[in-house]
C-alpha cells in the first residue's frame, strides 16, 4: 500500500504512454486501452477506499517528496474524509464517460482518449494535493484537456464555449495564485518563519492573519471556487460549456469539475480563513439561495434538455454551498454526500440526454413526446434518475438535500431559518422543471413520426447506467456506507469553526522545516 | 407477532420488485395480478395477527417499536427505519391492507387486457409499501418517506394511461399537477420537521411527544410547527387551498381513485395530525385553523359536487368534502372521531368508487351521468351495493357513516361552537343530495344512452366480490364505535374510542375538554341532522326521477351560480393566471432572456471585449520598428534627467 496514492494519481499516464504506440486507425484498441486504464485506476482507488480508516481524521496514505526545497514546496499528497468520496467518484465516472463515447466519438479518437486520461490525472491531483502550489498546478492543468475536449469534439459553438470556459475559470484562479503566494510569504514573516505552501502548516498559522488581509485572501480563493461551482452570478459559462461539450465532457464537467469548487471551499476557505468566512457567511448564503431558486426558474423555461439540466446544476450546487456555510455537522455531511449525489444523478442525466441525442440529433423538448411508449426502458431509467435529482426520499438526492436544509435551519452561523425557508422552495421548483420536461418528452401521444422508430437502449447503454442506478438506490436507502467516512472529518471542522467563533484559537506557530 | 411487523412492509416491496423486474417479460396476467394481490393480502394477515395479539395484551403493553436499521445519521441527528406498532398504526395498517387487498382483487378484473397490466400492479404494490411506511413509521422522517412515496405512486398512477387525453390536457398534466401541489404541501412538512428537530433535538415520535408534554399550551414555536405540518396535510389530504389536484386525479384508472384518492393516501394528513395530537393540543390557534379549514372545505366541495356530471368527479368532490369533516373532528380535539370517520369513509368510499368503476366498465368508458340512467336493470348487484354506499355516506341511521359523522358533528357542537355544527349539518344535507342525484341519474329513471353502441352488463365476479364485502362493511362497520349516548343506556361501550384512547392520552390531558352530558340535546341534534339528510334524499329523488324540469329551471334561473359551481369557482383558472403563468412568464421573458443572457452574460462578454479593445490600443506601441523604440528610449532618458534636475 505504499505510494498507493501516486499509483492512483498517475496510473492514467500509463495508458497515455501505451497509446503512443498504437496506430490511430486501430480504434478498438484505443478505446480498450482507455477504458482498461481508467478501470485499473478505479480499482486502485477502491483499494484506497477500503483501506481508508474512517474513524481517523488524520491525513492518510501521505506521500511527501521535496520539490522546490528552498521554498518548502513539495509533492505532498494524502486523503482524508473530505476527499475520499470525491476521489472514488472521479475514478468511477471516468470509465463511464469513456464507455459512453464508444460510438459517438470517432474523429481523432486517440487524442480524445489521451485528453480524457489527462483530465482524470488533473482532477485526482486537485483532490489529493496537500500542498497549495501542487494543488494550483493540478487546478490549472486540468483546464487544458477540458478546453480541448469542448473545443474539438463539441457542438456548433464549441470554440466560443471552450474559450469562455477557459478564460473565465482562469481569471478567477489567477487571484488565487496571488493569494497562495502571499500566504507562503506570510509564513516567512513570522518569527522563525520561512516560505511554505504546505497546507498542513498553513492551517496552523493562517487563521491568525489580521482580519483586513484575511478578507482579501478569502475573496481571492472564494472567487475562483465560486466560478467553478458555479455560484450565482458566476454561472453563465456553465450552460454554454454543457450544451457544446460532448456527452462525456458534460458528465465529467457536472460530475467532478463543479465539485472542485465546493471542495475548495471546505478544504481551504473555511479552515484557512475562519474569521473572514464568518464575515462572508450571509453573502454566500444569499448567493446560494438565489442560485437555488434562480437556477430552477431559468431551468424551467429552457427548450433544450441539456441546457435545462445545466441550469438545474446551478440550483443543486446552491444547496451544497448553503450546506457548507451552515457549518453544522448535518449541513457539512449533507453537502459532501450531495456532491456525490449530484455527480451521480446529473452525470446519469447527461448520459441519458447523450443517448437520445445520438439517436435523434436533437435535444429540443418540443421535438419529443410520447417516448414512454416507443422507448420504455430509456424512459423508465430517465424517470428514476429524475426522481433522484428532485430528492425523492429513498433515493440518494433526498439524503443530501434533507441534511443540508436540516443543518442550515438551526445553524448558529447562518443564524436565521429564513435562508432555509427560501432554499426549501427549491424542492417544489425542482419538481416543476423536471416533471414538466418529462411530461413533454415522455408522455402524451407521439407527435413526431421520427420518434416512432426510435430504438430502445442497448446492452452497453443499460450496462453503463446500471451501476449509477445501483448507487442512486444504495445511497438513498443506506447512506451510512458512504457517510461513515465523512462524519469524523465534518465534526472536526465544525468544532474548529465553533472554536474560532468563540475566540479559542491556537497560537500561531510554524513547525520546524 | 409484533416482531413480524417489518414483514407487513416487506411483502408489498417484494411484490413491487417481482412485478417491476419480471412482469414485463412474464406476460401472464394471472401470475402478475395474483402475486400483487397476494402480497397485500399477506400483509393484511400479519397485521390481523398482530391486532389480535394486541387486544389480548394489557393496555399499557400494546405499543412496541421494532427497529430494522439506522437510515440517516449525521451529527446529533439520527433517524431509523423503525416501525411503531400501536393502536393507531395497526388500525391504519388494517384499513390500508384490508381495503387495499380488496381493490387489488377488483383490479385483476378491471385491468384485464390492459397493455400496462404488470405496470399497474407494480405501482399499486409500491403504493401500499409507501403507505405502510407512512402509518407504521416511528419517526417523522420515515413518515415523510411514505408521505412522498405515496405522492410518487399517485403521480405514476394518475398518469398511468400516459397517452390519453384528459379534459383540456393529458393525463400527464393531471399527474404533474398532483405531484407539484403535493410538493408544495411537503415544503410545509419539511419546515415543520426542521422546527421539530431544533426544538426537541429529534424526529422520533416518542422523544418528541414526551418532551412536548412538558410545554405550556399556546407556545408559539409549537404553533408554527403544527401550522407548517398542517400545510403538508392540506396538500396530501386535499384541503383548501391545495385541494385542486384531487378532482384531476380521476384521470387515473378507477381502482386507483378508490384506493389512493379515496380510501388511503388522502387520509395521510388526518393520520399525521392525529399522530401529532399532543403537538396540536398545545396549539389552540392551529386547532381552530384546522377546524375552520376542514369545515370550509367540506362545505365548499359539497356545493361543487351538486352540479358535476362526471360520475367520478362527483365522488372526488365528495371525498374532498368528507376529508374536511375529518379535519373538523381533529380541529375540535376529537381525534378518535376523525380516525373513526377515516375508517368508515374507507369502506363506503372505496365501495362507491369501485361501483362507479363497474359502471364505467359497463358503459364502455362513458363517465357522464347525463348519458346513463336505468342501469339498475342491467347491473343489479352494483346498483344495490352502490345504493348502500350512498346511504352510508349520507349518514342514514345505523349505517357506518351515521356513527362517525354524527360523532364529529356532536363534538363540533359541544367542544367547538354551534356555528360549526350548523355548517356541518348543512353539508351533510348537500352530501345526501348530490349522492342521490348521482344514484338517480345513473341507475334509475329512463335510459339515456345509445343502445346501439352501449350494452351495459354486470361486472365479473372478481369485481363484484369486493363490492359485496365493502357493502357489508359499510353497513356494520360503524357498530364498533357506537356513541355513548346511544350505546350507554343499553350497556354498549364505544369500543373504537376506548381502543384508541391511550394514543391520545397526552393530548386529551392537555386539552382537558369538559365532559358534556346532555343526552337530550345530543338526541335532538342527531335527529335534526338525520332529518336534513333524509329530506335531501327525498328531494334529490323527487327532482331527478320525477320533476327533472325543476333541475333545469333552477339551473337557468340561477345560471350565474350554476356556472360558478360547475366551473368549481374558477379556482384552477385563478391559480393558473395568478401563480403559474406569472412565474412562467417572468422566468422566461425576464429572468432568462433579459437578466441571464443580456445582463449577466453580456457584462461578461462586454468586459472581455473591453480587454481586447484595450489590448488592441497597446498592441500598436509594439510596432517592431527599431527607430521608434529609440525615440521613446531617448525621450525617456531626457524626461528622467529633466525631472532629477528640477527636483
Amino acid at each position: 500500500m505504499q505510494n498507493i496514492l501516486s499509483y492512483v494519481l498517475f496510473s492514467p499516464l500509463v495508458g497515455i504512454v501505451l497509446l503512443f504506440f498504437i496506430n490511430k486507425e486501430k480504434q478498438i484498441w484505443i478505446k480498450a486501452i482507455g477504458i482498461a486504464t481508467s478501470v485499473v485506476t478505479f480499482a486502485l482507488s477502491l483499494l484506497v477506499y477500503f483501506a481508508f480508516d474512517a474513524a481517523n481524521t488524520q491525513l492518510q496514505f501521505v506521500e511527501q517528496l521535496p520539490w522546490i526545497s528552498g521554498l518548502d514546496i513539495s509533492y505532498f499528497v494524502g486523503v482524508d474524509g473530505f476527499s475520499i468520496l470525491l476521489v472514488v467518484l472521479t475514478t468511477f465516472l471516468t470509465p463511464l464517460a469513456l464507455i459512453a463515447s464508444w460510438e459517438s466519438i470517432t474523429d481523432r479518437l486517440k487524442e480524445y482518449v489521451v485528453f480524457m486520461l489527462l483530465l482524470e490525472v488533473g482532477m485526482l491531483g486537485v483532490f489529493l494535493a496537500f500542498d497549495l502550489f501542487l494543488f494550483y498546478v493540478f487546478w490549472e492543468a486540468m483546464l487544458i484537456p477540458m478546453y480541448f475536449i469542448i473545443g474539438i469534439w463539441g457542438g456548433k459553438d464549441k470554440i466560443y464555449a471552450a474559450v469562455k470556459f477557459f478564460i473565465y475559470t482562469m481569471a478567477g484562479s489567477l487571484l488565487m495564485l496571488i493569494a497562495i503566494l502571499w500566504l507562503g510569504y506570510y509564513a516567512s514573516t513570522l518569527p522563525g518563519g520561512y516560505f511554505t505552501t504546505n497546507l498542513q502548516k498553513l492551517y496552523a498559522i493562517a487563521p491568525s492573519i489580521p482580519m483586513n488581509i484575511q478578507i482579501w485572501m478569502f475573496l481571492a480563493f472564494a472567487l475562483s471556487f465560486a466560478i467553478k461551482v458555479p455560484l450565482f452570478p458566476f454561472h453563465t459559462w456553465l450552460p454554454d460549456a454543457h450544451v457544446q461539450a460532448p456527452t462525456a465532457g458534460s458528465v465529467i464537467l457536472a460530475g467532478v469539475l463543479l465539485k472542485m469548487g465546493t471542495y475548495g471551499l471546505i478544504r481551504f476557505c473555511l479552515p484557512l480563513f475562519p474569521q473572514a468566512s464568518f464575515q462572508f457567511t450571509p453573502l454566500m448564503a444569499v448567493l446560494s439561495v438565489i442560485g437555488i431558486i434562480y437556477g430552477a426558474l431559468v431551468a424551467m423555461v429552457q427548450t433544450d434538455i441539456k441546457k435545462l439540466v445545466a441550469y438545474s446544476s446551478v440550483s443543486h450546487m446552491g444547496f451544497i454551498v448553503l450546506g457548507i456555510f451552515s457549518m453544522t455537522e448535518e449541513g457539512m455531511q449533507g453537502a459532501i454526500i450531495q456532491m456525490v449525489n449530484h455527480g451521480l444523478s446529473t452525470g446519469a442525466l447527461f448520459l441519458l440526454v447523450g443517448m437520445i441525442y445520438d439517436r435523434r440529433h436533437t435535444r429540443e423538448i418540443s421535438n419529443f413526446g410520447g417516448l414512454a411508449r416507443t422507448v420504455p426502458i430509456f424512459s423508465t431509467i430517465f424517470m428514476i434518475v429524475t426522481f433522484s435529482s428532485i430528492g425523492l426520499p429513498g433515493l440518494n438526492g433526498f439524503v443530501g438535500e434533507f441534511l443540508i436544509l436540516l443543518g442550515s435551519f438551526g445553524s448558529q452561523f447562518l443564524n436565521s431559518p429564513v435562508y432555509t425557508a427560501f432554499a426549501a422552495t427549491g424542492v417544489v421548483f425542482s419538481a416543476v422543471y423536471m416533471l414538466w420536461m418529462c411530461q413533454r418528452v415522455f408522455f402524451g401521444k407521439v407527435t413526431h413520426a421520427e420518434n416512432e422508430s426510435l430504438i430502445d437502449l442497448g446492452k452497453r447503454e443499460i450496462g453503463l447506467l446500471l451501476p449509477v442506478l445501483l448507487f442512486i438506490v444504495w445511497i438513498g436507502v443506506y447512506p451510512s456506507t458512504f457517510m461513515r467516512q465523512t462524519a469524523p472529518q465534518s465534526k472536526k471542522i465544525v468544532i474548529q469553526m465553533q472554536n474560532a467563533k468563540s475566540g479559542v484559537t491556537q497560537m500561531p506557530g510554524l513547525s520546524a522545516k | 407477532m409484533y416482531s413480524l411487523a417489518p414483514l407487513i412492509v416487506l411483502f408489498p416491496l417484494i411484490g413491487f420488485l417481482f412485478n417491476g423486474l419480471l412482469g414485463r417479460k412474464l406476460k401472464n396476467e394471472a401470475l402478475v395480478g395474483g402475486i400483487g394481490t397476494f402480497a397485500v393480502f399477506a400483509s393484511f394477515a400479519v397485521a390481523l395477527g398482530i391486532f389480535f395479539e394486541m387486544i389480548s395484551l394489557p393496555v399499557g403493553e400494546r405499543s412496541k417499536t421494532i427497529t430494522v436499521f439506522q437510515w440517516i445519521a449525521a451529527g446529533s441527528f439520527s433517524a431509523n427505519v423503525a416501525y411503531q406498532v400501536d393502536q393507531l398504526s395497526i388500525l391504519m395498517t388494517l384499513i390500508v391492507t384490508g381495503v387495499g387487498s380488496l381493490i387489488h382483487l377488483y383490479s385483476i378484473g378491471y385491468m384485464h387486457g390492459d397493455k400496462g397490466y404488470w405496470r399497474f400492479f407494480t405501482y399499486l404494490n409500491l403504493f401500499i409499501f409507501a403507505m405502510l411506511n407512512l402509518v407504521l413509521a416511528d419517526n417523522y422522517l420515515l413518515m415523510f418517506l411514505g408521505w412522498e412515496g405515496v405522492g410518487l405512486c399517485s403521480y405514476l398512477l394518475i398518469g398511468f394511461w400516459y397517452d390519453r387525453n384528459f379534459e383540456k390536457g393529458t393525463t400527464g398534466d393531471a399527474a404533474k399537477k398532483a405531484f407539484i401541489v403535493n410538493r408544495i404541501g411537503d415544503f410545509g412538512f419539511l419546515l415543520g420537521m426542521f422546527l421539530i428537530y431544533v426544538t426537541f433535538g429529534s424526529l422520533n415520535y416518542e422523544t418528541v411527544f414526551s418532551q412536548a408534554a412538558l410545554f405550556e399550551k399556546g407556545n408559539s414555536v409549537i404553533m408554527w410547527m403544527t401550522l407548517f405540518m398542517f400545510i403538508g396535510a392540506t396538500g396530501k389530504s386535499a384541503q383548501i387551498p391545495l385541494y385542486v389536484w384531487l378532482p384531476d386525479a380521476m384521470a387515473g384508472p378507477t381502482p386507483v381513485s378508490a384506493l389512493i384518492h379515496a380510501a388511503t393516501m388522502v387520509t395521510a394528513g388526518i393520520y399525521m395530525v392525529a399522530r401529532s395530537s399532543i403537538l396540536y393540543a398545545l396549539a389552540p390557534t392551529t386547532m381552530e385553523i384546522v377546524a375552520i379549514i376542514g369545515l370550509a372545505t367540506a362545505f365548499f366541495a359539497g356545493t361543487i359536487g351538486l352540479v358535476q356530471n362526471d360520475i367520478k368527479k362527483v365522488l372526488a368532490y365528495s371525498t374532498v368534502s368528507q376529508l374536511g369533516y375529518m379535519f373538523l373532528g381533529c380541529g375540535v380535539g376529537a381525534f378518535a372521531s376523525g380516525i373513526f370517520h377515516v375508517m368508515t369513509h374507507a369502506f363506503f368510499k372505496a365501495l362507491l368508487f369501485l361501483g362507479s368503476g363497474a359502471v364505467i366498465h359497463a358503459m364502455h368508458d362513458e363517465q357522464d351521468i347525463q348519458k346513463m340512467g336505468g342501469l339498475k336493470k342491467y347491473m343489479p348487484t352494483t346498483y344495490k351495493t352502490f345504493f348502500i354506499g350512498a346511504l352510508a355516506i349520507s349518514g342514514i341511521p345505523f349505517l357506518s357513516g351515521f356513527f362517525s359523522k354524527d360523532e364529529i358533528l356532536w363534538k363540533a357542537f359541544a367542544d367547538g361552537s354551534p356555528i360549526l355544527w350548523i355548517v356541518g349539518a348543512l353539508t351533510a344535507g348537500l352530501t345526501a343530495f348530490y349522492m342521490f342525484r348521482l344514484v338517480s341519474l345513473t341507475f334509475e329513471g329512463n335510459e339515456r344512452f345509445d343502445h346501439h353502441h352501449v350494452h351495459p352488463h354486470e361486472a365479473p365476479k372478481t369485481m363484484l366480490y369486493p363490492l359485496i364485502v365493502l357493502a357489508v362493511l359499510s353497513v356494520v362497520g360503524g357498530f364498533v364505535g357506537i356513541p355513548h349516548v346511544l350505546g350507554g343506556p343499553i350497556g354498549i361501550h364505544n369500543y373504537f374510542e376506548g381502543f384508541l384512547d391511550p394514543v391520545f392520552e397526552r393530548a386529551n390531558e392537555k386539552m382537558a375538554l369538559p365532559m358534556h352530558d346532555d343526552p337530550s340535546l345530543e338526541y335532538l341534534l342527531m335527529a335534526v341532522s338525520v332529518a336534513i339528510a333524509a329530506t335531501s334524499i327525498y328531494f334529490a329523488r323527487k327532482v331527478y326521477l320525477e320533476k327533472k324540469e325543476i333541475a333545469e329551471r333552477w339551473a337557468s334561473k340561477f345560471s350565474g351560480t350554476y356556472k360558478l359551481l360547475y366551473n368549481k369557482y374558477f379556482v384552477d383558472e385563478a391559480y393558473d393566471a395568478v401563480v403559474v403563468n406569472s412565474i412562467k412568464q417572468t422566468s422566461d421573458k425576464f429572468l432568462w432572456k433579459i437578466f441571464d443572457v443580456n445582463i449577466i452574460d453580456n457584462t461578461l462578454n462586454v468586459s472581455s471585449k473591453f480587454v481586447a479593445a484595450t489590448a488592441d490600443i497597446f498592441r500598436r506601441i509594439q510596432t517592431g520598428v527599431v527607430q521608434s523604440y529609440a525615440v521613446v528610449f531617448v525621450a525617456g532618458i531626457l524626461f528622467v534627467l529633466g525631472w532629477l534636475m528640477i527636483r
